[in-house]
Parts: structure tokens; sequence; C-alpha cells
């Protein structure tokens, strides 16, 4: 152990080739006669494919092959990695998505693919895509979730005509919540949409397959956030290929936010083509098919009652909720609405009786799936609005409002985690305290006085709260398994000291901007008490590594970063074994530091690398130990990491125009324990803007007809810098007790807590100016803004 | 997003690039809405005629009491340009409101006027400055007043073997002037920009981009202030646009707020 770099912010060791444009993504790859792949796709939200006609396509010089929906009758359909049933019992529906539509058969969303156009360029190959006659029926769409529902909605499988994939109930019985809510003094109700948003990764989604006819292998280069899991749902669901002939490399990779973590029909085509071509064929989506065809996030549409007793205790929380999947269930998708949402109700409060009714629909859109939060910003919005919602209706204030409601502090060590309505146990959480030091932050008084005298200036000025918890560090494997999973949630790790004494680290998780590189190498240097330059971490290869899980769901570290951390146990244990033979004394008198075995009370020591050396030369060697000085470790989570914390956004609205500016974000964040501050301050900011993005900016437009209207950057408006104000970011630290790192998790946190705040803020406003809408379509644009105030 | 095979022409003086649009093509200046817009297969000239390396565009300089602008200028030479600031703060401040550095380094004032987009900036702005668009084509020079030149959505006065070679504004003494902007989010295009004009005398041109399908002067508007009166609704006559950022109605409240906060600012 030394400390020299855990709690460091130690600069990113992989942003030199990031930066300096080295970085080596799927695109930029290039193998020996690779082709290149371009899908023809439905330009309608539900049509009927009646006849393709390829003749003239493949005519064009340069032109190797095209398929269709046909040609790929006997590969199986990309499926669902989780199931959740319908209450009765009826089991999931849970209609494959096909590889290409075949004809006579029908397109489900604007974008599905009906054929893939190979060709010597890319250039060729949409050139001759162009040429592919279709003839389609266009039938009528669907694309808002509550409308699915209706009875002449148009139906999305014609065997399942209500258009639902499962419906699902949780907490504590519907007949215990409406008699809690009975006996409210207040009800706060809200009807609020959490609008569907657009992932966004700055590098789009690119795969190239590859087969090798002479070792009978299969390689898939893709932009993932799992490449294990890729190998499996591909091999063994889509390809029925023998998983050890295929490997996965996830190279760099420029962002996920959820959406690369799923398995795409484009990433088993090129696969599959490779090896009917015996070439490598690359595809590479454009930002227009990203659009279309990545996993969206998000698209609740909500009514939420929170109930309250004369002196302003939660007593009931009641929900009704239709959660839009889009035309078929991606990977994760049935549980981000529910295990990944519902689980969360309790938020921070001693809510007593909690129930949520949820319907999980189809609809003529691209899938819904995780993205960034995945149900627990959901989750936190309904409940934070909630709560801001019920302070204006009641007269309180609003963080004297959620003082009086938080769950009191608990380490998880002397006090017991806590148990909530919603199957969650927290593990340890202090809330008065990070939403004290927002408070003290925004100087919450002068707040109020500034905000009445800008009133009297003309300007309208708005204070919005959020305190979250989420549940991150996914997760438990028996848990996640009892509720649906069809996959383990660990992780695995590989740590290898080389005969020198340097050190390879392969991990499961892969680092797709989160800065892995670093942070997992500050971790290992220092619990070897040996320098970060000794270090190297190993990710993206299936080849490399036994298994892994990938990164999401704010568990690299927490999983990840544990498994890796029992390798290094083993290795230490191991070494000290060696140490004692070298030095002659029994095992147990050996303490490890600063890289070092040392004799307890002498001066006798050796050092890491000599037992490293000595471990692969074993000369003068311990009887009976095997040599080498290399350990695989699995590490399953006994829970999920609950980190928790308090966002505050202050907004000016124009009153003429309704146009909203941010003025101030504050955020404090318990993460747990922290590696590298800088990290996770970048890691916050991200979330922020991204969280931000949803309440003013960002949310797909989709016409009557399910087309999308604003499918480009001219119209979809991400976040940009000069929206944004500095964030005043600050941190507490409640270690996670049950992980040997003691942290939570840092990457989804600025995405949960902030877009209640800012909505928050601009209700605030309002009210404050005499108008008292409860509600504002997010995103806030400033027509809705203007229209709330008329 | 890659764009069909098309010929390349590069021009190096008016004359040829004139005579590489007579015998059809497309003249690509900046590119930054063209490329684009091919890209997406939207528009799909044969040739492109490149006039972005011809020198004569180049310049900004004065002629009498007429600032004159090369038609190859870029937005960020304008905004840059110590000359504009000094004569014509207006263009200055107004291509300070175009898109981002990059943008605005690529970019030019021809290509953006020739390519009419009824949301950009330079419509209002040459609108309110009561500029002149030069062109030239095979029938040779021709002088068109700004008010002349937008003819609708995405259309202008000039033939397809023009090329708006210059821009020439009157400089007002004692005038003053004002860009107000209300930008579209995402792409940060006008979706209300209002130019204002106002000589020594008091009398004012408005002009808007982003309102209406058409950049448009508005006349009434002018009318009512220049006769003392309060200025009245705009956009009287004209087709306004509505789109996911902004209802027709919406639009058109923004669009008399921003005449307001205009006609502060030239107060």
């Amino acid at each position: 152990m030394s400390n020299k770099y855990i709690g460091q912010s130690i600069k990113r060791v992989e942003d030199k080739r990031f930066i300096t444009g080295k970085g080596r993504y799927t695109d930029d790859i290039i193998l020996p006669g690779m082709l290149h792949a371009h899908f023809v796709r439905s330009p309608y939200a539900h049509a009927r494919l009646v006849r393709i006609d390829l003749d003239e396509a493949k005519a064009m010089p340069g032109v190797i092959a095209i398929y269709t929906g046909n040609d790929v009758a006997d590969v199986n359909g990309v499926p669902c990695g989780w199931q959740v049933n319908f209450r009765s019992g009826e089991a999931m529906r849970e209609p494959k998505h096909p590889m290409l539509i075949p004809t006579g058969s029908t397109a489900k969303h604007v974008g599905d693919a009906v054929a893939v156009v190979i060709a010597e360029t890319k250039d060729i190959a949409i050139d001759a895509a162009e040429l592919v006659m279709v003839e389609w029926e266009e039938l009528p769409a669907v694309a808002a979730p509550a409308d699915a529902l209706s009875s002449d909605a148009p139906k999305v499988h014609e065997q399942f005509p209500d258009n639902k994939a499962f419906d699902w109930t949780f907490g504590n019985p519907i007949e215990e919540v409406d008699a809690a809510m009975a006996k409210a003094a207040h009800i706060t109700e809200l009807e609020f949409v959490n609008q569907r948003v657009v992932p966004n990764a700055m590098e789009p989604r690119a795969y190239i397959g590859s087969y090798d006819e002479t070792y009978d292998k299969y390689t898939l280069y893709t932009s993932t956030q799992n490449p294990h899991l890729i190998r499996l749902l591909m091999c063994a669901f889509v390809l029925g290929i023998p998983e050890h002939k295929v490997r996965v490399v996830g190279p760099d990779v420029g962002g996920g936010f959820g959406s690369k973590i799923f398995h795409y029909t484009e990433e088993a085509l090129v696969t599959w083509s490779s090896k009917q071509l015996g070439q490598p064929i690359k595809w590479t989506s454009d930002r227009s098919e990203a659009f279309l065809t990545d996993a969206h996030g998000r698209d609740h549409a909500t009514k939420a009652e929170m109930g309250f007793d004369a002196e302003g205790n939660i007593v009931g929380l009641r929900i009704k909720t239709v959660a839009n999947m889009g035309a078929y269930l991606s990977t994760f998708a049935p549980a981000v609405p529910t295990y990944l949402h519902g689980t969360l109700l309790q938020g921070l409060y001693t809510t007593p009786k909690i129930n949520i009714d949820m319907t999980c629909v189809f609809t003529h859109t691209v899938a819904v799936d995780a993205y960034r939060g995945a149900g627990r910003p959901e989750a936190t919005y309904l409940l934070e609005r909630l709560m801001d919602l019920a302070a204006l209706e009641m007269g309180r204030d609003p963080a004297e409002l959620r003082f009086q409601n938080f769950i009191p502090p608990f380490d998880g060590v002397e006090q017991p985690g806590y148990q909530t309505q919603v199957a969650l146990q927290y593990d340890s959480g202090n809330y008065e305290a990070v939403l004290k030091r927002g408070l003290e932050m925004l100087g919450y008084d002068d707040f109020r006085t500034e905000q009445t005298k800008a009133a009297k200036n003309n300007k309208i000025l708005g204070v919005g709260f959020s305190t979250y918890v989420e549940a991150c560090g996914i997760a438990p494997s028996a848990v996640v398994g009892s509720l649906g999973a069809r996959a383990g949630l660990f992780e695995s790790a590989q740590v290898r000291v080389q005969p020198t004494g340097k050190v390879s680290v392969f991990t499961g998780s892969h680092s797709h901007g989160q800065g892995h590189e670093t942070t997992f190498v500050q971790v290992v240097a220092d619990k070897l008490g040996i320098p970060m330059e000794d270090v190297d971490l190993v990710h993206g290869d299936s080849d490399a590594l036994a298994f892994g899980m990938g990164t999401y769901g704010s568990r690299s570290l927490a999983v990840g970063g544990s498994a890796i951390v029992k390798s290094i146990e083993k290795i230490l244990e191991k070494g000290a074994k060696i140490a004692a033979h070298k030095l002659e004394c029994a095992e147990g008198d050996m303490e490890y530091a600063e890289g070092k075995w040392t004799v307890k009370g002498t001066d006798k020591s050796i050092s890491f690398g000599d037992v490293a050396l000595t471990a692969y030369v074993p000369h003068v060697y311990p009887p009976g130990l095997e040599p080498g000085l290399d350990f695989s470790s699995f590490y399953d989570p006994a829970n999920f990491t609950y980190p928790f914390g308090c966002h505050i956004a202050v907004v000016e609205v124009d009153k003429e125009t309704g146009k909203v500016t941010l003025k101030r974000m504050i955020a404090v964040d318990d993460v747990g324990n922290v590696i590298n501050p800088m990290i996770v301050d970048g890691q916050i900011h991200g979330g922020l803007a991204q969280g931000i993005g949803q309440a003013l900016f960002e949310g797909t437009i989709y016409d009557e007809n399910a087309q999308l209207t604003n499918g480009s950057y001219m119209d979809y408006c991400m976040p940009r810098a000069d929206d944004l104000p500095m964030f005043e970011t600050d941190r507490q630290v409640t270690p996670c007790p049950h992980n040997p790192l003691g942290v939570k998790g840092a990457g989804e946190a600025g995405a949960i807590g902030s877009t209640p705040a800012v909505v928050n803020a601009v209700i605030d406003a309002l009210w404050s100016a005499g108008h008292k809408p409860k509600d504002i379509l997010m995103p806030l644009t400033s027509e809705r803004v203007w229209q709330a105030m008329k | 997003m890659i764009t069909y095979p098309f010929d390349y022409k590069r021009a190096s003086s008016i004359a040829e690039a004139v005579s590489m649009l007579a015998g059809g093509g497309k003249a690509l200046s900046g590119g930054h809405s063209l490329i684009p817009s091919m890209k997406l297969r939207l528009n799909m000239p044969d040739t492109l005629v490149d006039v972005g390396r011809i020198p004569e565009l180049k310049g900004i300089s004065m002629d009498g009491d007429e600032l004159v602008i090369g038609g190859g200028s870029t937005h960020g030479e304008i905004a840059d340009s110590q000359l504009v600031k000094e004569k014509l703060s207006l263009f200055a401040d107004g291509a300070a409101h175009i898109g981002d550095p990059a943008v605005r380094n690529r970019g030019t004032i021809g290509g953006s006027l020739a390519h009419a987009d009824p949301s950009a900036d330079w419509p209002a702005l040459v609108l309110a400055a009561n500029a002149t668009i030069v062109v030239t084509g095979s029938n040779g020079e021709r002088s068109i007043p700004a008010t002349d030149f937008f003819t609708g959505l995405f259309s202008t006065a000039l033939n397809d073997d023009e090329l708006i070679t210059q821009i020439r504004v009157p400089v007002l003494a004692g005038s003053k002037s004002t860009y107000q902007k209300f930008a579209q989010p995402a792409s940060r295009y006008a979706l209300v920009g209002c130019a204002i004009v106002k000589q020594a005398d008091g009398q004012v041109s408005v002009a808007f981009s982003g309102v209406a399908d058409t950049p448009f002067r508005d006349t009434d508007v002018e009318g009512n202030l220049n006769s003392g009166k309060k200025p009245g609704p705009v956009g009287k006559g004209q087709s306004i646009m509505s789109d996911n950022f902004a209802s027709e109605k919406y639009r058109v409240h923004l669009a008399n707020v921003y005449l307001q906060r205009a006609l502060e600012a030239v107060a």
C-alpha cells in the first residue's frame, strides 16, 4: 500500500492520444480486403414491404452483394436480455427484431432496415442503396406511449393487439396506498411527460465483422460498452456460432451514455455477411441514421400523487405510468421503467406507502432503453417535481419540507442500511448534510431577497431543488436474476505481474470516456506501492480476459475496481509466501508497504520486483507453490451502491419571450470515496449538461405519422457551453460499506439530479410572478414558458 | 453522410466563374449550407464551380459614401474588419451573430445571400441598410436593390449564371443601427432577427429575418414609425413561418418584442 495516487487529481493518461487525434476508434481500423456496408431503411414508421428490386443496384460496378430479409431468414432476431412478466403471470411479449424486414412483413419504425448493400467503398454502397427499388404499403403509425393504449391505435405487432409488452406493479399493495392517501390532508397531483431523448454519443455506432477462414474465427470490432456481452448475445442467441470462435473488440469508443450497451442488428449482420463473403465488412452509422436507429432514452407519461398529513409528512405515493418501449424490446429495456425506476421511488424520504402501476407499450418508434441514469432520472424527476410543487401548493419552504421528510443519517456500519418500501436496502446515506451544504453554497436567504428585489426590476428569478438517491454499482447477480435479468452482473479482472515487476491489469469494465486507464491504474499502483508508469490497463478485448460485463450503471469502479482489488489481494498473499521464503522467515512476519515486504520489526526487506522475478525464475522458491504471479477474480457485489446528492438551479425567465437563462447550477454529490477528484468532477459536469439538456433543450418530436421531425443538430438541440453557467460543485464522502474501495459511482449522478432542479426553478420563477403552472412540458422551450405565463 | 459523385471546377476570376456557371453548375463559396444539403442529397447539382479563391471577390473598402464588400468576404472578415466596425457597425455586429467561429471563417456574405435562407442573418441586415447587391453574369453586371433581391423561400432575383460580386451599402452620417436576434437554440439561425437603421433625421428602415418565408422590410411598421405613430403589428401580409421552435403566433409575438428592443437600442 501507499497513498501516493488515490485521492489525487492525476491528469488522464488516455487524454494524450484523444487530444492529439490519435485515438483508435472502430472507423479508424482498416483491414486488408475490407468491404463497406450501407443499409436501405424504411422511410415510414409503419409500412408493409410489398416488393424489393435489386437488379439495378446489383449491376452497379463495385457492388459485391446485397442481402434482404429473405436472405437472412435463418438468422434469429435480436433478443431481449431481461424478462418482466405481466402481473397476471402472462409472459412478457418479446417480438424479436429481425435482421432485415422480409418481403410481406412490416417495418415498424422509420429506419428499420430492409436490405444491406455491401460494396468496395462506402460511396458505392450509398449510391447503390439509392438504386434499390422498394415498394411500400404505408400503414398508420403511433409514436406516443399513451396513444398506443387507445382502442383504435394502430397495432405494432399484429399478435399483440393491445400494444402492451407487459404491465407491472410494485411497492405496497394498492389498497394500503389508497387507504393512506384517503387520510392525507393534502395531495399534490402532477401529470407530466418525461420526454424521449436521443443519446447522441459523439462517435456514432461502428462495426467491422471479419471472418478468417484459415482459423475458422470471427472478429467483431464494435463501438460497444461491453464486448463480452455482445459476444454472448450474438453467438448464443442470434448467429448460433460457438463463442470460442469469436473475438469481440471494443477499441476506443467515443461515448455511449447507455446506447452502446445493447446488441444491434447491424453488429450481427456485418459478422454474418463477412462469413458469406470471406472479407471484412465495415459499417459506420452516420448522424442521421444514429437519430433513427440508436436506442433512445426516457419516454414516460406519468400521473403521480403524493399525499401529506397536516404537518407536511409524506403519507403516501401513488403512481401510474405508461412507458414507451419502441417497436422492439432492446437488451435491457424492460428493466429500465421497472427495476431501475420503481425501486427508486422511496427517494430520500420516509414515505410509508408507495405503489406504482406501470404499463410498457410498443409504438412505431425505435427502441427505448437505458440512457445515462436509466430509470433513476425518471424516478428522481417524479419525486423532486412533486416535492417542490407540494411546497408551493402548501405554502411550505421546499428545503424545509425535505428536511422534515428525509431518512435520518445511517452509515451502514454502526447503523443498519435503510430498508425501503420498494425492495432496495440503501447502504449508507446522510441526506440532510448534502442539502445543508447546497443551501450554504446557494446563500438561500440572500437568494429569496434577491428574487423579491429582481421582481421589482421586472425580472423573474426562480430556484429549484432536487435531492436524489440512485442505485449504482450494478448489480448483485442473484438479486437481479430474481428480478428477470438473463445475465449475471458481476465483473472480472486479471492482474498479471510480469517477471520484471511491471503490471498488466485486464478488466471487464470498458472505458469510453470515463478515464479508467487513469483511475484504475491509480488504485493498482497504490495498492501495490509501485509507480503508475509500471501499470497498464487492458480493456475492451474478449480474447484478453475471461469474461466481462462492461460499463454502465455507474458500476466500473464499484464492481470492476473491486474485482481488481480482489486479484491484488491474491497477488500480495502469494507474494508474501515468496518473500518469506526468500527472507527465511515466517509468512506471518511479513508486512507489505511502499512496494516491498519487510520482516516486521527489522530492516530486512525484499522488493515487489524481486518477488515478481522470483515467481517466474523459481530457483529459490517455497516448496509446493506454483510459479507465476498472475490472478483472476470475479466480484459479485453484495448490494447496489447508493450515491446521493443535492442539485440546485437558479434561473432567470425573460417575461416577454419566456426564454430561460440558467444562472447557477449547484451540485453537492456524495459518491462515496473518490479516487480521482478531477475525473469525478468531469463526470458530474458532463452529467449536469445532459440533465440540463433534457430540462431545457432536448427531446424528440414525432409527427402524426411517427416521423421524427428533428433528427439533426439543426433541429435537435444539444446543450452547448454557452448555454450553461460555470458549475458550482462540492462533495461529501459517505463511504460504501460493502465494497473494498468504499466507492459508489459517479457516472450518472449529474444527469439524475439536475433535470428536476432546473424545471422546478422555472416553476418557482413563474409562481413568484403570480403565474401558477403545475407543469411545463420538457424541454422548457421559450414558447412553452411564454404560454405558461399567458 | 457522403455526397453523390459530382464535377468540381475552380474559377480563378469572375469572368471564368461566370462562363463556368453558364455551362451549368452551382457556385460553391464557403459551402456551409450547400455541402451539408448535398450530403443529405436534398440538393444535387452535377457541377460545383468553386468561387472561393477568386481574388476579385475579396476585400472591403470605401467607394465614396458607400462601403463595398466583396461577395467572397467571410462573415469573420466582416465581423473583424476595422473599416466595417467604423463605418457600418450594424454589419460587423450582425456578422458576429452568425453561427460559430468555424462557420464565420468559411461562410461568405455572397454565398449566404445567394442561398437566401429566410432565417439567415444577412437578409435582414442588407434590407435594413438599403444595400445593393451587385451581380455579374453572361449578360454583364447589374445592381439589384436588396429590397428586390429576395423573391421567396430560398429564392432570389439571381439568374443561374450570375455571381454576387459586391454588396454596396450607403454609409449614412449620424445614423444609428442595431440587429436584435432571438436565435433558434439548435441551429442558432434567427427565429427572429430584427435589423433597424435610423437615419439622422429619425427615419427608420426595419427588416426581419426568420419571421416569414421571405425576409422582408416591414413597410407598414416603417410607415407608422416614420409618421410618428406606434409601430403596429409586425408581419402584416407576410407568410409567417411555423416550426418546432416557434408557432406562427409566438413568432409574431417575438417579432414585436424584438422590434421594441431594437427601437430602444436606436432610441
